[in-house]
């Protein structure tokens, strides 16, 4: 990394729940193009960091930056709705459970927001649609509703609705977390693909063979810290932190069971 | 005495069109209660305390009182402040805004049943929390509640004989109106009774058309 400015800049962030501290001073930057993957147990505070940057879970302390624009400003009420709506536009995200609006088509879930808010006509939503949809491979399900799809299938459609809104960071919640074991591949590719269209992302996940094989860097949280970071091929071949070590021992050896 | 059917066709197209009445007054009183309801569970759920606080109060007035003092109220009261409004319009305010808060409590409780993670997706994807409610949660809140939302619509229609009061001359009175004629009570409402029957089931029927429509959107 040169001394290129950060496109997601997360500084010192802190957040509490009352008296629990879920995270204590984590300052991350993460480049145009980059992909991050964040891996540490639950309760770590990772997916809670995740969702400060697009401000779904305000942070107590620190400022989230998105290029020039800081995400989390001081706003009065009304005027922070306009600007968090129009910043939350350039952040595509993905939940662990998928969250497609079971009332509306496949067709329906990918424009409705950019037909809301970009004020596309119908055509030009449909070929966005169908465009997106054939990026993820679900384009013979377009007028499916989501009951109608398996998991796996729905995730590629929410991608592609996140997709549709033309983010310039994607965020993934443990996107495949939900998911059966067999179902996970298809949600991978599709992320995999989405990393070689050099998609800025940061991904939440237990999946350590994908973090390994797609991520330039992997940071390993623990109780609202960041105990360590580095490149995949180190913090899985050869972690230096205690705390790391015992983590992937455990996971790999839950893996295999 | 006994009892003479033979009466009826004398009088039927009276009945009928009183039948015709119920129906009008039940649609447009439904469909008030429908979008009356969305309304109300909005402003309870959401609006800020200065806008709420009248809001219950109105829908503790409509719950807590007989609805048959409601439409005396709408039709006889509010002429004294100088809203005359005729008696098929009052009966569709009366009927209309006591179901709507009845639709509104089961409203209220579907809008907050909707699972967070469809708000926080819209939210994410950059809608306002209006656009959110409006495209997101209240169109499944309310298709998770159609049911009950037609059991209330029945008893609104079964309800809608309240409005022969002020009179409106829908089913149950233009049935009077027969036996005022013939004295013969008996045959006459069982005629309405009949035909109460016949517009509950082309009601149910509507309302089953509706929810397999959506049931495939669950």
């Amino acid at each position: 990394m040169t001394e290129q400015k950060p496109f997601v800049d997360i500084r010192h962030a802190q957040k509490s729940y009352g008296a629990l501290e879920v995270l204590k001073d984590i300052s991350l930057q993460v480049h145009r193009g980059e992909i991050v993957a964040i891996i540490g147990p639950s309760g770590s505070g990772k997916s809670t960091l995740l969702r400060a940057i697009n401000d779904l879970d305000p942070l107590s302390g620190g400022e989230v930056w998105l290029e020039d624009t800081q995400v989390n400003k001081t706003l009065p009420h009304r005027q922070y709705e306009k600007h968090i709506n129009q910043v939350r536009q350039n952040i595509g995200m993905v939940f662990q459970h998928f969250n497609l609006f079971h009332h509306l088509t496949v067709r329906e879930n990918i424009t409705l927001a950019p037909k809301l808010l970009k004020g596309i006509s119908d055509e030009e939503a449909n070929k966005l649609a169908e465009e997106q949809l054939n990026k993820v491979g679900m384009i013979e399900r377009i007028d499916y509703y989501p009951s109608q799809l398996s998991g796996g299938q729905k995730q590629r459609v929410a991608i592609a609705r996140a997709l549709a809104m033309k983010p310039k960071v994607m965020l993934f919640d443990e996107a495949t977390s939900a998911l059966d074991p067999e179902l996970v591949e298809e949600v991978n590719q599709v992320m995999k693909a989405l990393a070689e269209e050099h998609m800025t992302m940061i991904i939440v996940t237990h999946e350590m063979g994908f973090a390994e094989s797609v991520c330039d860097r992997v940071l390993f949280m623990d109780q609202g810290v960041v105990v360590e970071e580095g490149p995949p091929e180190v913090m899985f071949r050869n972690p230096q932190n205690e705390r790391t070590k015992n983590f992937l021992r455990k996971h790999l050896a839950d893996a295999n069971k | 005495m006994g009892l003479d059917f033979s009466v009826i066709p004398k009088y039927l197209d009276v009945v009928m069109l009183g039948a015709l009445w119920t129906i009008a007054i039940t649609v447009a009183a439904a469909l008030l209660s429908f979008f009356g309801g969305i309304f109300l569970a909005v402003v309870a759920l959401y609006a800020p305390a200065i806008i709420r606080l009248p809001f219950r109060l109105f829908a503790w007035l409509f719950m807590g009182t007989p609805l048959l003092l409601q439409l005396f109220l709408i039709y006889f009261g509010l002429v004294q402040i100088g809203i005359d409004l005729p008696a098929f319009v009052a009966g569709v305010i009366g009927l209309g805004l006591h179901f709507a808060v009845y639709n509104s409590e089961l409203i209220q409780t579907s809008i907050l049943a909707v699972d967070k993670g469809q708000m926080e997706a819209a939210r994410t994807l950059g809608l306002s929390r209006g656009q959110a409610l409006r495209k997101v949660v209240v169109p499944q809140a309310v298709r998770d509640v159609i049911p009950p939302i037609g059991n209330n619509m029945i008893a609104l229609l079964k309800d809608s004989a309240l409005v022969s009061v002020i009179g409106v001359s829908e089913l149950t009175l233009s049935a009077q109106l027969a036996i005022g004629r013939t004295y013969r009570p008996f045959e006459f409402y069982v005629l309405a009774a009949v035909f109460y029957y016949i517009i509950n089931l082309g009601m149910e029927a509507v309302l089953r058309r509706i929810e397999r429509k959506v049931q495939a959107a669950r």
